[in-house]
């Protein structure tokens, strides 16, 4: 029986600012639909990925509704991700640094993540076949 | 793998970046330069940057992520000779398979 592929990254994008996260995603995406288990340490900006009180919001000047805008909440797409990778016999691990989190008061998360410290990048990694750093600057 | 995020044109780190490609190919290194969001920018064929031709000559393997070239209306014929579209997959096949892989 072939042992199950590990993979790991780092990202500290918050969203809707950078097109990094939007391949970061893309790229887990890829992962668990092939139900390999996923390492994320996210860090600085990257806590807020998965925040639970992000809010869906009409949008007044293209005069759209809420529902017309649909807009799109990453700690939706971490929710869908770690549904798709569970249903391919995959899993995510997701860890949000406790230090950025409490800096930046991401207090609340959306379930399936856990608080840690840049040494759980360090076990992570190990842990994991590969490990991708995807950088600010 | 070396994934270039970045345009060459807004970002001058990008042709270090580059020329890292380049030294790793001389060194004796398997290659594969993967231009993904901005960093697409260079492969149409009308883009002019001295840098990135240099990898075309040297015969660096490039791919372009074909979402990123879609979303900046860059269609297949209109990339240089020598870079071809691809999906992002790649970059997961090389992760699985163990490959060396840095993000700029």
């Amino acid at each position: 029986m072939n042992k199950k592929t590990t993979l790991a990254f780092a990202i500290m994008d918050p969203p809707f600012e950078s097109a990094r996260s939007t391949t970061f995603f893309r790229l887990l995406s890829i992962a668990a639909s092939r139900g390999y288990d996923i390492n994320v340490f996210a860090y600085e900006g990257g806590v807020h990925l998965p925040f639970n009180n992000q809010k869906a919001h009409a949008n007044g000047v293209h005069g759209t509704t809420l529902e017309e805008e649909n807009h799109p909440l990453p700690k939706e797409w971490i929710s869908e991700l770690m549904n798709v990778a569970k249903q391919n016999d995959g899993h995510i691990e997701w860890v949000n640094c406790g230090l950025c989190a409490d800096e930046r008061g991401i207090d609340e998360t959306v379930s399936g993540v856990r608080r840690g410290s840049p040494a759980d990048f360090w076990k992570l990694a190990s842990t994991s076949d590969n490990s991708l750093v995807i950088g600010t600057r | 793998m070396l994934i270039s995020s970045r345009d060459p044109f807004e970002c001058r780190e990008t042709e270090n970046l580059y020329r890292l490609a380049v030294n790793l190919k001389n060194s004796g290194h398997a290659v594969t330069l993967f231009l993904v969001q901005n960093g697409v920018i260079p492969a149409r064929k009308s883009a002019s940057n001295r840098e990135f031709a240099g990898l075309i000559r040297q015969g660096i393997h490039i791919e372009v992520d074909d979402f990123s070239a879609k979303e900046r209306s860059i269609s297949e014929s209109e990339l240089k000779k020598g870079v071809n579209l691809a999906p992002l997959d790649n970059i997961i096949d090389c992760l699985a398979k163990g490959t060396k892989t840095m993000w700029h």
